[in-house]
């Protein structure tokens, strides 16, 4: 027998990032690399890293929603939503009906907001201009609804435990109503641009598969398990608020590369505009936020004549309320998969635990894997696809 | 539909689920009760306290068996409560997405004690243990990376334990001079601010006032 000495393989290093326009953040990506072939890539995170959770656990429960709101900063309220779902569960109280329409109804919004910019930005990083000044023309309109329900364009702060914070203004559902119709035509557009765009297929299909058995083993949601072909959606499988009131499908991929995620996400967006007409058609009248003031605070109104109201806002806004002691893991369908919060109560007005699962933590660790043995354009590519928002990966 | 029976069908199938959760967990508990130390279902959840030396095998048989059948490791997350003698808790968030049902599994660890890692169960808990390792400073066993993961290069000690302050123990400048950046010990210009809300009325705590709600607020910290 001979003895087999091994090739001596020529291998070299090379970091991307932090600051790379396609690292879509502060990604810093160091990639080992056989010519232009990609050998391994190590993904270093945490450069936006701001001690989220811990801050949290120094705040009441009412003034950790901001927190929330700067995580995946891209659909700010579906991450409201999960530390809402999370608290009511503790406090054991259920928000108002109107109240969770208008949560599904924006949580739907996000996700809109949240898919234009990822399928525009990741079709910028291969080289397609169009998508991108078209799309985040539609995320301002969008944007300006987040700014006339709480006044803010972003960082919404909206969603309470036990509801929301205001009513929809006047004239909101019929401005919202008469947008979703005119987005279906602005997705239909996009998707004459690249769907069967020659080049974009080129660089979409075929790239970063994932296959069934890969994506549950590397904890992957969303979008990014919908395009390997397993048919999970949280708003099915575990509905919360209102949605199982509501009429839409799943889409789920077939080929698990980026073209089938980006197809998957084209096909949610269809599907919000369905769950947002239906909620603007059905939103009932009612209290928006739960009528309970040792949790909710009361309106300014009320205030200017009731002693206890005054009370009411003193106590909730220095103290805050006390959750009964507990611990809870409760998830949202966020826009980039499962987002989930385990809270743990002691009891006191603080949270004494708040681990925030955020899904573009484990898609990212994902790619290392799924970038092997593409070239390094391809990683781009991929990245794109993966929907990552470094707010939530480094927290 | 009114808001009273849309109430009324979601309790009826939380309670479906608490029954479906209930033999579920009586099963697991027929196969390891023995290495179980707390077993309960609360607020529609299912948890398991275990011995860590059975944590392997009891995450294993969760994911392999076909009543439990849970194909994804979902989150792994840590949590410290310093006065326990295994101050650190390791809690693993299971999904079934077959069954529909999620299960939680949590161990305790004391300082300097590790847990087996569950890389070679599911590829996804690679960082997720880095990240409790970072951020709690709990080690697993057979890990293949153990590096850290959120916080800075070079950073010293565990953020999240409950010990840690909350502003840390430097902070970064650029320094003009140097031409770099450098580390110094925090400084803070006005001391943290953390009102007590905990404490009731001194004085009164023995009298019941009514209304006063404080007088009777459970203790702190206890899990």
């Amino acid at each position: 027998m001979t003895d087999i000495v091994p090739e001596k393989k020529n291998t070299y290093t090379i970091n991307l990032g932090p600051q790379h326009p396609a690292a879509h953040g502060v990604l810093r990506l160091i990639l080992e690399m056989d010519g232009e072939v990609i050998e391994r890539a190590d993904p270093h995170i945490g450069l936006l890293h701001r001690g989220t959770e811990k801050l949290i656990e120094n705040k009441t429960y009412l003034q950790a929603i901001p927190y929330f709101d700067r995580l995946d900063y891209v659909g700010t309220m579906n991450q409201e939503h999960a530390f809402a779902l999370a608290v009511e569960k503790l406090l054991k109280i259920e928000a108002p009906l109107r109240a969770q329409y208008i949560r599904v109804l924006f949580a739907e919004l996000g996700r809109l907001l949240n898919h234009v910019l990822s399928i525009t930005t990741g079709v910028l990083d291969i080289g397609g201009i169009t998508p991108a000044l078209w799309g985040f023309e539609e995320r301002e309109r969008m944007m300006e609804f987040y700014e006339r329900v709480c006044g803010a364009r972003l960082h919404a702060n909206y969603f309470r435990p036990g509801g929301v914070h205001q009513d929809l203004p006047d004239g909101l559902l019929e401005d919202m109503a008469k947008f979703v119709e005119n987005f279906k035509h602005f997705v239909d557009d996009t998707e004459t641009l690249l769907t069967e765009n020659r080049i974009f297929k080129q660089r979409m299909v075929d790239i970063g598969i994932v296959t069934k058995e890969e994506a549950l083993d590397w904890s992957f949601s969303g979008p990014m398990l919908r395009a390997s072909g397993v048919a999970w959606d949280l708003r099915k499988a575990q509905p919360y608020d209102v949605y199982d009131q509501m009429d839409f499908d799943v889409p789920v991929g077939k080929t698990g590369d980026c073209y089938a995620r980006y197809l998957v996400r084209m096909e949610e967006m269809r599907q919000s505009c369905r769950i947002m007409e239906q909620a603007i058609e059905k939103m009932p009248e009612g209290l928006v936020l739960t009528d309970d003031h040792k949790i909710s605070p009361p309106r300014r109104a009320e205030m200017k004549n009731s002693m206890e109201a005054m009370i009411h806002h003193f106590k909730l806004y220095t103290e805050g309320y006390h959750v009964p002691a507990g611990e809870t893991y409760s998830v949202v369908e966020a826009p980039k998969g499962e987002f989930g919060v385990y809270l743990v109560s002691d009891g006191t007005n603080k949270p004494y635990r708040c681990h925030i699962r955020a899904p573009g933590f484990a898609h990212l660790q994902g790619l290392d894997f799924m970038s092997r043995g593409h070239m390094l354009a391809d990683v781009v590519a991929i990245i794109g696809s993966l929907d990552i928002v470094f707010g939530e990966i480094d927290r | 539909m009114t808001e009273e029976t849309a109430n009324q069908g979601k309790n009826n199938a939380d309670n479906q689920a608490t029954g479906k959760l209930a033999v579920l967990a009586d099963y697991i508990a027929s196969v390891y009760g023995k290495v179980l130390i707390k077993q309960e279902i609360a607020l529609g959840e299912l948890s398991f306290t275990v011995r860590r030396d059975a944590l392997h095998d009891l995450i294993n048989f969760l994911k392999t068996n076909d009543k439990c059948a849970c194909q994804q490791l979902v989150n792994i997350s840590g949590a410290d409560y310093p006065d326990r003698a295994e101050r650190f808790d390791v809690v693993y968030n299971l999904l079934s997405l077959t069954h529909n049902h999620r299960v939680r599994v949590i161990v305790m660890v004391g300082e300097d004690e590790t847990v087996d890692s569950v890389t070679d169960l599911y590829s996804g808990a690679g960082w997720y243990e880095r990240e409790v390792w970072d951020l709690y400073g709990v080690p697993f066993k057979n890990h293949p990376d153990m590096r850290r993961i959120l916080t800075d290069y070079g950073f010293e000690g565990h953020p999240l334990r409950k010990d840690f302050p909350l502003t840390g123990f430097v902070e970064l400048r650029y320094d003009e001079e140097k031409q770099r950046i450098v580390q110094e010990p925090v400084e803070l210009t006005q001391d943290y601010r953390n009102f007590d809300f905990i404490s009731p009325w001194e004085g009164m705590t023995t009298v019941q006032l009514p209304g006063d709600e404080k007088a009777v607020k459970q203790k702190v910290g206890v899990k």
